[in-house]
């Protein structure tokens, strides 16, 4: 059960939240230009890290907005939460 | 008669006031303050139970949560029945009634007690190895097995008591009122930390609590007298909450821990009534401070699980802290100094010690000195090598130990006693610190795993620490606080210690023995009778890694998950397969450190309260009018609504029948509803829907499909354009908060440049669906001032209206394939608009229909129900609804799934109509589709998603998916079936009125 810091209510309950997988993969703008690998390089492929990994959440019971998470999954530590559209604190 | 072991002067016990329980139907007495334990022992009952594998008696062994003996079943056969209890938690109460779990006829003469002497041919893994083969005799075996396993018996009746959650919030928790949790509790709350500090027991102090000897003083003063002091004084600061009898259960990530707090237990049945039993305390502290203590290890040696062998601890708590003597002829079995502070302790009240075994050969030790003024024989250097008497023991062997402690040596020396207290040192209880993932450190010196690295704003005091002794904790609590609070001093600085106690021990896992280990019983876990002899067999049959050994033996798998016996079991596998204990690690501590009752986990979550469940505002109409209800999502929605003696069946023809020949209406609220506005809104809708919206002018309505982006059809609903830059959707009942939540997600990440909002509206209106020939004239009633011409409002537009002052929206939109329309009203009103309609319909048998009519009237049609005809892997073209895919728009969610070489294959499987040769057959939904019964093996084409007899066609008619099932139109299948084969035919999926004649009449 972490704490999350809602980049825009603060510090919520984990109840609160939602997850929504791997952070940083941009929609193909020309989805019909690709092929098929490529295509599924971008709807299937996600990575599957213990240690360092970027996330997407939600506030789903909150104020509903999405954002990124760098999150440790080795020890569930969060080292930066950052609005959508934002580079990450963290490499 | 019973003998009275009572001494005086027990300091937990009101002799004043007697209490009557009954223990396996006996009635006994004991006092105010006693546990079941304790007043069991002072009327000199030590077997309690019988053992899981061989029945073996067993005894009362501990004093604490630790005990995997003891455990009783309390008042049996009553609706608060509880298995599995232990008894040296049990407070007992006027009127307790506990009895002994696995055991048959009776305790003292156990039928399963032969299994002891078949224990050679029960081994660790027995029941693996000898159930394996054949494999057809399973179920019988099964059946036996199942009826001689388990502990206890789960109540049979709903429970009478009423359980509650809380959350607390706090800036410092202490586990543990030991003298260091004291130390911790008073420090954080005087430096301003609002604090709380939990104890599993009903009073405060630990184990210090009743220390009053010489040997161990504060300040000049006993150290239970100091500590008392400490407690008076806490017990009056603002800043600290104490809970007793709250046990910590898990310990997870960022702090949060879930404890039990057991509220009546203790209080006799009567009074109980209109009480919370257990509150389940949510607890985040910004800083957690353990001070969980340590549990006194037993030795293994042969028979070393007989009623009357007790930890030494054990054996002072129940003299100094309840005045109970465990014994007449007492005999304490150590390797360090503990076992003599329990022997002060018997001095100082009378009680006789036949003599002291310690492993140790020559010890400077104070308190072994002060024991041995008392002309107490002392065996130094020697070990028990096996013990006497069945149901209660009468005699042990001890022997001398070699030099290395390996072999025993000398003649045998046999000693008469009827209580063996026994202490192999201290283990620091680090299963909470494990459980929030802090790793533990081996310190070779006294063979104990201690906190070495904190994952959270936590620390360890005290022993759970390794500071066993009272100079340590004295010293290193305060600076161990200091630092964690980041405060500059406490009140314990400089204090004047005497702490007696010598740190010498003499660890040896497992004791040598004259007998071969073949012959011994050497318990490690008491409560699944795993052996030494197990766990060796184990690791010659191969097995190496410990969370392996443990699952082949059981051993810590018990409802005491190996509080006593785990070292001993890591040691004895270290010993044989000459690994390092540090490097062979322990096994995962997990959740619950005590069992919890099924009560406390859902605490007021039971009956009507376990889920959430939403009405419409027209759900009391329904109720009124006898409907029976489903559940759609966390929606009750009427189903159908029998009258007289209907079956679901006949009112399901009724309704449907009414619905296409004159009028039917529908409660339509559940719908999802989101009002989308903004300058993009349409681009969005493209973006979102497959098929194209920027010509959809103002005042019409259209049906929608939206995929997933792996082109699988999520959800489906018409949208209606209400002005230039706002629509309102309509989602399935079910979906309705996922596709919410999906639309915010591709505007929030994917296309934030677009202008739009999106408000879900779902509660906000009502909404009533008037369907049938009749409906036109009926609405025009209810709403007379609108033009319902086909000319001005054509099927799939919508208008603005009035009823009498109350804005609506009325759209004609149709599910059934009737001509209908659809009243969106504010909520509130939706009952009175319901009820304008059945009034007006009534010289048109305006006939109610529920969910189950209407899943008949679209599949009539031909109209899909997502998440019934599709299951995440159906595309729109599997559906056969290539038409509402638009070929032109560049993108939209899902598009370029549609041509992956998956979903391109023709051998998909397609969603068909089926008709059955005999027209009165109706299919099972789900049934398999097969289209050769006599090759095996046979394969499976696909399955029926809707199935159905429609009393409009007269006919049996199903949905279904097949594998290339376009092509496959006019060809018979069979449907297998247990008791017989149906024939079926492919057909065209709209069974009536395909050119739509009836929409538009």
């Amino acid at each position: 059960m972490f704490v999350i810091n809602c980049p825009f209510c603060g510090e919520r309950e984990h109840s609160e939240f939602k997850a929504g997988g791997e952070a940083h993969i941009v929609r193909p703008k020309q989805p019909t230009e690709l092929s098929d690998d490529e295509w599924a390089e971008y709807l299937f492929m996600r990575k599957n890290i213990k240690g360092i990994q970027f996330e997407r959440w939600n506030h789903a019971h909150g104020c509903r907005k999405w954002f990124n998470m760098v999150r440790d999954t080795s020890n569930d530590e969060i080292k930066a939460v950052y609005k959508m559209g934002e580079k990450p604190p963290i490499k | 008669m019973t003998k009275n072991l009572r001494v005086k002067t027990g300091k937990a016990i009101d002799e004043t006031y007697r209490i009557l329980f009954k223990f396996n139907g006996k009635t006994y007495y004991g006092f105010k303050g006693d546990t079941l334990s304790s007043a069991l022992l002072a009327n000199d009952v030590h077997l309690v139970g019988r053992s899981f594998k061989y029945h073996r008696p067993r005894g009362i062994m501990t004093a604490g949560s630790e005990e995997p003996n003891a455990i009783v079943q309390l008042h049996d056969k009553s609706s608060r029945t509880e298995p599995n209890v232990r008894a040296t938690e049990v407070e007992i109460y006027d009127g307790l009634e506990a009895s002994s779990q696995n055991c048959w006829p009776n305790v003292k003469f156990d039928i399963g007690g032969i299994n002891n002497f078949l224990s050679p041919l029960l081994p660790a893994g027995f029941y693996y190895k000898t159930f394996m083969w054949p494999a057809s005799f399973w179920k019988k075996y099964e059946y036996l097995i199942r009826k001689s396993a388990g502990l206890g018996k789960s109540p049979t009746e709903p429970d009478p008591d009423v359980y509650e959650h809380k959350y607390i919030h706090c800036d410092v928790l202490v586990i543990g009122s030991g003298i260091s949790g004291i130390m911790a509790a008073k420090t954080a709350a005087k430096s301003g930390f609002k604090t709380l500090l939990v104890d599993e027991k009903p009073n405060l102090g630990g184990s210090t609590i009743y220390q009053n000897s010489d040997y161990f003083k504060i300040n000049n003063q006993n150290s239970s007298s100091w500590l008392e002091k400490e407690i008076n004084e806490i017990k009056k600061l603002k800043n600290l909450e104490i809970r007793i009898r709250t046990s910590v259960a898990a310990y997870h990530g960022y702090n949060f821990l879930l404890a039990r707090e057991n509220l009546t237990d203790h209080l006799p049945v009567e009074q109980r009534k209109d009480k919370t039993r257990h509150k389940l305390l949510k607890i985040r502290a910004k800083k957690v401070i353990s001070a969980t203590g340590s549990i006194e290890r037993p030795m293994i040696f042969d028979n070393n699980d007989r009623p009357g062998i007790l930890l030494s601890s054990a054996i002072k708590r129940y003299v100094d802290f309840f005045g109970v003597a465990c014994g007449e002829k007492n005999i304490l079995f150590t390797n360090n100094d503990s076992a003599y502070e329990t022997a002060i302790t018997l001095i100082q009240k009378g009680i006789n010690i036949e003599a002291i075994v310690d492993n140790r050969e020559e010890v400077d030790s104070k308190l072994l000195y002060e024991v041995e003024k008392n002309n107490i024989k002392i065996f130094k250097g020697y070990t028990v090598t096996d013990t006497f008497g069945y149901k209660r023991i009468n005699k042990i062997s001890i022997k001398q130990l070699s030099k290395d402690g390996q072999k025993v040596v000398g003649s045998k020396i046999n000693l008469s006693c009827d209580c063996l207290g026994v202490s192999g040192g201290w283990t620091p209880a680090v299963h909470l610190f494990t459980q929030s993932g802090g790793k533990l450190k081996f310190r070779e010196d006294d063979q104990v795993f201690i906190p070495s690295i904190y994952p959270s704003d936590q620390l360890s005091i005290g022993s759970c620490n390794g500071d066993f002794t009272l100079d340590e904790i004295l010293i290193n609590t305060p600076r161990s606080l200091k630092e964690f609070l980041n405060i500059k001093n406490t009140e314990y600085e400089n204090l004047e210690v005497i702490s007696s106690a010598n740190k010498s021990k003499r660890n040896i896992w497992l004791l040598p023995s004259d007998k071969v280990l073949g012959k011994t019983k050497s318990f490690v876990d008491y409560q699944n009778d795993a052996t030494a002899k197990d766990i060796k067999l184990a690791l010659r049959e191969g097995f190496r890694s410990i969370e392996h050994v443990k699952r082949y033996t059981t051993t810590g798998m018990g409802t005491d998950q190996g509080k006593l016996g785990n070292m001993h079991a890591l040691g004895i596998i270290s010993e044989t397969a000459g690994a390092k204990m540090g490097e062979l690690g322990t096994t995962t501590f997990r959740p619950p450190y005590t069992p919890l009752t099924f009560g406390t986990i859902v605490g007021r979550n039971v009956g009507e309260y376990f889920d959430i469940f939403r009405k419409t505002p027209i759900h009391n109409w329904h109720e009124k009018n006898k409907a029976e209800f489903e559940n759609v999502g966390q929606w009750k929605r009427a189903w159908y609504y029998p009258k007289e003696n209907e079956n679901m069946h006949q009112a399901v023809q009724r309704e449907s029948k009414a619905a296409r020949e004159s009028a039917g209406i529908l409660d339509a609220s559940t719908l999802g509803k989101i009002d989308i506005q903004g300058t993009d809104a349409s681009e969005f809708l493209n973006r979102v829907y497959t098929n194209a919206w920027s010509k959809l002018a103002i005042g019409k309505c259209r049906y929608g499909l939206m995929l997933n982006e792996d082109g699988m059809v999520y959800d489906d609903g018409v949208t209606t354009r209400l002005g230039e830059n706002r629509y309102i959707m309509t989602t399935t009942t079910g979906g309705a908060a996922n596709v919410m939540g999906k639309l915010e997600d591709y505007l929030q990440t994917e296309w934030p440049e677009l202008d739009v909002y999106l408000t879900s509206v779902t509660d906000h209106f009502a909404t009533v669906s008037v369907c049938g020939p009749n409906s036109k004239k009926i609405v025009s009633e209810v709403i007379p001032d609108l033009d319902f011409s086909d000319e001005s409002f054509p099927h799939m537009s919508f208008k603005n209206a009035k009823i009498g002052k109350i804005n609506c929206r009325v759209m004609r939109i149709s599910f059934t394939g009737e001509h209908s329309y659809e009243i969106n009203i504010q909520s509130n009103y939706g009952k009175s608009v319901w009820e304008k309609c059945i009034e007006a319909g009534k010289e048109y048998n305006i006939t109610p229909y529920g969910t189950e009519t209407m899943h008949l009237l679209r599949a009539e049609k031909g109209f899909i129900i997502v998440g019934q005809d599709t299951d995440a892997t159906m595309t729109p073209i599997d559906l056969q609804m290539d038409w509402i895919v638009s070929k032109k728009k560049y993108d939209f969610i899902g598009k370029r799934s549609l041509y992956r070489s998956d979903t391109i294959r023709e051998d998909r499987k397609q969603l068909v109509g089926l008709l059955t040769e005999d027209p009165n057959e109706v299919l099972e939904e789900g049934a398999q589709i097969v289209a050769d019964v006599n090759k095996s093996p046979i394969e499976m084409l696909g399955h029926i998603t809707s199935s159905y007899y429609s009393p409009n066609l007269k006919k049996s008619i199903a949905l279904g998916v097949v594998k290339g099932g376009k092509n496959m139109m006019g060809q018979k299948l069979i449907i297998p079936m247990e008791k017989k084969n149906i024939n079926v035919t492919v057909a065209d999926p709209v069974f009536l009125d395909k050119e739509n004649k009836r929409l538009n009449a």
